[in-house]
């Protein structure tokens, strides 16, 4: 997550105005309401193209898309085309990118949630020396995407020996404090009688944590998992860097990798089968999670 | 902000603190301070030890043209991809906003591409307009337009930044639709009673009132054109033709892994590390002064 996502929980939360107010003085009917739903299709459209092609191209054969134009409707070589892709690929089998791609979505999104719960209960329910200095430190870090630091950062990578490994691709992306902000943000409004009351009935803080502020926390972990997970699927500067075997090859990133280096023609079928592929469990987590997904990015906790 | 109620303990906050001290030091504190470190010196021309040269890579930097020309790329590259991606989000926006029934269903199908990854982005966009094989070159061959993104620096221009634009509609779109719903419906109804038609009150009423939401998306789609969007240039056009593509964080990749110009490329991250650093700070002052709204 960047800290353009985490500002972005700054922003207004949605009013939801009363359905009986939303009456025809404003709102469009007849033919203004039918310009407004062909506006909108067309938008559609436009978004769903480039993926309805893919889509096509990885149904069709080599052939048929090496005479342009290709067909727009799907051809019958979709089991075919996305069985090669899955089990050879080009470079590597494309089932082992997408495990690949799925260790390191899932270990930056619950990576990152794991240490910022445990540093934003930290900073907001103790007093400890260098409180302060913690929290300024975090704050920093909300500005420095990684692209800015590539280059230390893979010597730093390298030094430790993480190259081609799981934690070469989640560790240096989960150094950044987003995440402990917004819990941050999220605890400071959690009701003070609910520590005082666990305090009273002697409560240790862990047990004050796990019992009470865990299950509280319950729907902006989700909110935050949705776009972790994206966040750290749709990598690629990094992937490309860190990994030279193409067995530890993310999906995202594999994709460029499957592309002749010279005048040869590119395995189309293979590449866009692969390319929907790398869409589909990014798009099942927003769509599956849309109502948490806004209001992950969208909605503020006051 | 402080709690009013804390627990004691002085080990147990540290211990919960000390994973994300740790991660945070090793790859991000460390890293940002050798790529500071690394900008003021050049190594000799066996790699073997570093000459303290100053401030004289950045120097070096602004006098060189590839730098400024990359420069002027990012700030079109950037000022486009805003634009159409802002514009046709609010479009679609102003549309759905207007429905009665179907908003949620448009909303849908429209969100979805921020799943979309930049990089796989740029591979469908590169498809379409593939020079051998892509069907709207085709199609645009038919009209007589020869389109050759590969040799022709505007259209290869046009295309990163149209593939750029294209998976960012749905974050802008969000944002948009959720700023219009909570402008007050009573607002603009008695403007409407006042028989001001949809444009004038879109002009006089709604966009003034979106200013916010669209002030905010400015600062952070110029942020995504400038740092995240690497996967679209790199699968495109990797930089070209003649660098008329390599946008800035492009030209950090290319110089520090690909030409292994360290110095260099550590002080054009020091700039870029500038840029950022006051646009989270407009963002941060102009945050802070809304609240009080």
């Amino acid at each position: 997550m960047t800290a353009r996502d985490a500002l972005a929980a700054e922003t207004p939360p949605v009013a939801h105005r009363a359905p009986s107010s939303r009456d025809g003085m404003v709102t469009r009917r007849g033919r203004g309401l039918w310009l407004t739903h062909l506006g909108l299709i067309l938008g559609v459209l436009f978004i769903f193209f480039p993926i309805w092609l893919a889509f096509v191209a990885s149904t069709v054969t080599q052939a048929e898309i090496a005479r342009p134009p290709m067909p727009l409707l799907p051809g019958d070589r979709l089991l075919e085309n996305y069985g090669r892709a899955l089990r050879s690929g080009v470079n590597a089998p494309v089932a082992l990118m997408l495990g690949n791609s799925l260790v390191m979505a899932l270990g930056i999104a619950l990576g990152k949630i794991a240490i910022s719960l445990l540093s934003a209960f930290a900073i907001v329910y103790f007093r400890f020396p260098g409180r302060r200095l913690f929290f300024w430190l975090i704050f920093l870090t909300l500005m420095l995407p990684v692209e800015v630091r590539i280059v230390p950062t893979y010597e730093v990578a390298a030094g430790f020996g993480m190259l081609n490994s799981y934690s070469g691709l989640i560790f240096p992306l989960i150094a950044s404090a987003t995440a402990t902000f917004l819990f941050r943000q999220f605890f400071m409004t959690v009701p003070d009688e609910l520590a005082e009351a666990a305090r009273v009935d002697g409560a240790r803080p862990m047990r004050f944590f796990f019992d009470i502020l865990l299950p509280m926390s319950r729907t902006n972990i989700a909110a935050l998992f949705v776009i972790l997970f994206i966040y750290g699927w749709n990598q690629y500067l990094w992937p490309l860097l860190i990994t030279t075997d193409p067995s530890m090859n993310t999906i995202v990133m594999g994709i460029k990798q499957m592309f002749p280096s010279g005048d040869d023609l590119a395995d189309w079928p293979v590449i866009m089968a692969t390319s929907i592929l790398a869409m589909i469990p990014p798009v099942i987590v927003v769509i599956g999670m849309q109502r948490l997904f806004i209001r992950g990015l969208v909605e503020s906790e006051k | 902000m402080e709690k009013r109620v804390t627990f004691k303990g002085l080990w147990l906050p540290l211990l919960l603190v000390l994973p994300q001290i740790l991660i945070t030091a090793v790859f991000f504190f460390y890293p940002a301070g050798q790529a500071i470190w690394q900008s003021l010196f050049i190594p000799d021309p066996f790699g073997l030890s570093m000459q303290f040269v100053g401030l004289g890579n950045f120097e070096y930097l602004l006098n060189d043209p590839y730098y400024r020309a990359s420069f002027v790329t990012t700030a079109i590259f950037s000022v486009l991809v805003t634009l159409v991606s802002m514009a046709v989000a609010l479009w679609l926006a102003v549309l759905a906003d207007r429905l009665i029934k179907g908003s949620g269903t448009y909303r849908t199908l429209l969100i979805w591409p921020y799943a979309v990854a930049p990089a796989v982005a740029g591979v469908l966009w590169l498809f379409m307009f593939n020079t051998r094989v892509g069907v709207v070159t085709w199609y645009l061959g038919l009209l007589g337009y020869d389109w050759n993104h590969v040799l022709n620096e505007g259209e290869a221009m046009g295309l990163v930044v149209v593939a750029s634009s294209w998976g960012r509609i749905s974050y802008n779109f969000l944002f948009f639709l959720a700023g219009l719903q909570s402008i007050p419906r009573p607002v603009i109804e008695a403007a409407a009673i006042d028989g001001a038609h949809f444009w004038t009150r879109f002009r006089t009423i709604v966009f003034p009132l979106l200013s916010p939401t669209t002030f905010f998306l400015l600062v952070v789609n110029v942020v995504y054109a400038f740092f995240e969007t690497f996967g679209v240039i790199h699968t495109i056009t990797a930089g070209g033709p003649q660098q008329a593509t390599t946008i800035l964080v492009y030209k950090v990749y290319a110089d520090g892994f690909v030409g292994q110009d360290l110095g260099s490329s550590a002080a054009q991250s020091v700039i870029l590390l500038a840029i950022v650093s006051v646009l989270t700070i407009i963002q941060f002052r102009y945050i802070e002064r809304r609240v009080h709204y």
